[in-house]
């Protein structure tokens, strides 16, 4: 299996200078394609700092994160940008969804952003919208969808632009039973039926059980690696 | 799609952007007001001024303007006729001849300002035929004059007494001669009441010995715009050495120096008012910038260029400003309109400070196109320039503090 990410050697290091804090101590990490892994650990163990630096919004104070034999930590401001528009998708713990938006818009303006044509937008929304069940609601601004809704147009909006992966950072979190149970169901069929590489940063057990494979943090640096048989 | 979400992010707090937008338009329907008026009523104080004597443009041999004696006369040849009246833009020209004289009836005695003119042609430019209180008007060939009232109120006259004018003539000749009056005239301004005697152009020539001569030629252009057009023709066709173009600004400097004051003096006031409106929308800015931290760190982070970013919120701020702006223009235009064709009337001590000048009391307001682009323009700049603040901190923010924010 081809790898998707590589993590080598990262560290992070945040004040340097004042009171340095050890978020992340030399963590390395390989993400195969198609994988549907969970990233644990208690607060403070550096998932979503882990998380941050392979998406390409924080850069490691040393390592590097390879993706698509590309390494993203000597890209500039400008590239890195551009690499997370066409490889990445990003799913939030809050959904984060542009509030002034319908679901459709929301879903459509990361292809927008990629300069697609209306007919490619139209069909990419078409069949997202319908994978995560809400085409019935395409007309509804956020404000009008639950949060399950919400953060399933979402799911739906990091994966218009057909990224090689999703970070989703705790995307359970804000989630009844019923809601995540469903976002699950939707990234697992995903996940095995366009062979869509997820990596979750969580705490959420419900999250876990589904993972195949379960990478755990402690202090900053992996402490077990476990991969469902 | 930028478009879209800018305009619907204004109305993401309505009552904010109520009150943000209400501050501008009152800023815009005060400054606009102001300044509309502040014209209007200079320009109809110019006009009157203008349709009342001096004309938009008037001809004199160089030094004439400042000397005002005969000898600074110039000949009224055809060549010069000919020369003006081919000027683009100038529909007739209307030549005088004025000088000082005493003015005798009985034992009473008065100093005059004379002035020979071509009636028809004068009556065309400055309406003097309507000012007639008593008597008649001027034919071409009388040797008769018409006198201002209060100066004949002064020397105890009426329609049909013969005065005596005593004066020096052109190169030193004696001047001195028996006029009918044929009738009175009226100026609202006491002084210009009380200083005047016209006669017909040839009779004052023969009087002051001056055959052929004027002191000045008056042009009659249609308005202000078509002036400044004829004033710069002519001072490429007419030799600088022999004769001086007098515009009317140059004419009225007390008017236009008032003008000028006063426009300095509102624009001061705009500044204020500005300045208050601009903290107002500093603050529905910077209220903006930090509650949507989060999210400019989200949409960076999904793949949104910090320049589209940054262009979307600076479009934000101009919707903004642009939507008080032109509720502001448009209310102010139709208030405005409507007092440029129905003027404020003015009543008690200042209408009659206003008759006294030949003045109507009224205060009309100017609609001039450009005292509303100035509006616009000055919003522009000033929300261009406040939607810096959020511009600069998207182009240096970070996604992930601004996410942790």
């Amino acid at each position: 299996m081809k790898n998707v990410i590589t993590v080598k050697e990262v560290t992070k290091v945040y004040n340097p200078d004042t009171i340095p804090v050890h978020a992340l101590r030399g963590v390395d990490l390989e993400i195969g394609q198609g994988e549907f892994t969970a990233l644990v650990g208690p607060s403070g163990s550096g998932k979503t700092t882990l998380l941050n630096i392979i998406g390409g919004l924080d850069n490691a104070t040393e390592g590097s994160v390879i993706i698509n034999d590309q390494d993203i930590e000597k890209l500039s401001d400008s590239q890195i940008i551009e690499f997370r528009k066409q490889h990445i998708g990003f799913v939030f713990q809050a959904y984060n969804l542009i509030p002034v938006l319908t679901a459709k818009e929301n879903v459509e303006f990361v292809m927008l952003l990629q300069g697609a044509s209306q007919a490619a937008r139209d069909a990419r929304v078409k069949e997202l919208m319908n994978a995560v069940g809400l085409s019935e609601h395409l007309d509804r601004r956020p404000s009008q969808l639950s949060g399950g809704q919400q953060q399933r147009v979402a799911v739906a909006r990091a994966l218009a632009s057909k990224p090689r992966f999703v970070l989703a950072d705790e995307p359970t979190a804000n989630l009844d039973s019923k809601s995540t149970a469903d976002l699950l169901d939707i990234m697992s069929q995903l996940n095995q039926e366009e062979n869509i590489t997820f990596l979750f940063s969580t705490h959420d057990q419900r999250v876990i059980d589904r993972a195949r494979r379960v990478v755990m943090l402690e202090d900053g640096a992996v402490i077990s690696d476990d991969t469902k048989m | 799609m930028i478009i879209k979400i800018a305009w619907r992010n204004i109305w993401r707090n309505k009552r904010r952007t109520a009150i943000t937008a209400a501050s501008i338009f009152f800023a815009v329907l005060f400054s606009v007001a102001s300044e509309s008026l502040n014209r209007g009523v200079f320009d109809s104080m110019i006009d009157s001024t203008v349709s009342f004597y001096i004309g938009y443009i008037q001809i004199v041999k160089k030094g004439y303007w400042e000397d005002r004696t005969l000898e600074e006369s110039i000949e009224f040849r055809t060549e010069l006729k000919n020369d003006l009246m081919n000027v683009k833009g100038v529909d007739d020209i209307v030549p005088r001849l004025e000088s000082f004289a005493l003015v005798s009836y009985g034992s009473l005695t008065k100093s005059t300002m004379v002035v020979g003119i071509d009636p028809q042609k004068e009556t065309q430019l400055t309406g003097l035929s309507k000012r007639i209180k008593k008597g008649v008007f001027l034919e071409k060939n009388d040797r008769a004059v018409m006198m201002t009232e209060g100066l004949a109120e002064k020397l105890n006259v009426e329609v049909n007494d013969t005065i005596v004018l005593i004066s020096q003539g052109y190169h030193g000749v004696n001047a001195a001669a028996k006029f009918l009056i044929k009738g009175l005239v009226h100026f609202g301004s006491p002084e210009l009441n009380t200083k005047f005697i016209f006669m017909p152009l040839t009779t004052a020539q023969q009087f002051y010995g001056a055959d052929n001569r004027i002191t000045s030629v008056v042009l009659d252009v249609q308005g202000k715009d078509q002036a400044q057009v004829v004033f710069s023709d002519l001072q490429k066709s007419l030799d600088p050495k022999q004769f001086e173009i007098k515009d009317w600004k140059a004419m009225m400097p007390e008017i236009i120096s008032m003008k000028e004051m006063k426009e300095s003096s509102n624009k001061i006031v705009m500044f204020i008012l500005y300045l208050i409106v601009a903290f107002g929308i500093f603050g529905t800015i910077l209220m903006m910038t930090k509650e949507r931290q989060y999210e400019f760190g989200v949409l960076i982070s999904i793949g949104m260029k910090r320049g589209i970013l940054a262009f979307t919120i600076w479009l934000e701020t101009m919707f903004l400003g642009f939507l008080g702006a032109l509720i502001g223009i448009a209310i102010s235009y139709s208030l405005m309109y409507y007092l440029s064709v129905n003027p404020i009337e003015v009543t008690g001590d200042m209408a009659a400070t206003y008759a006294k000048f030949g003045l109507e009391p009224l205060l009309p307001a100017s609609v001039d196109i450009d005292i509303f682009a100035t509006q616009t323009f000055i919003v522009f700049i000033l929300t261009s320039f406040l939607a810096l603040y959020p511009c600069l901190s998207i182009l240096r923010m970070k996604p992930v503090q601004a996410m942790r924010a």
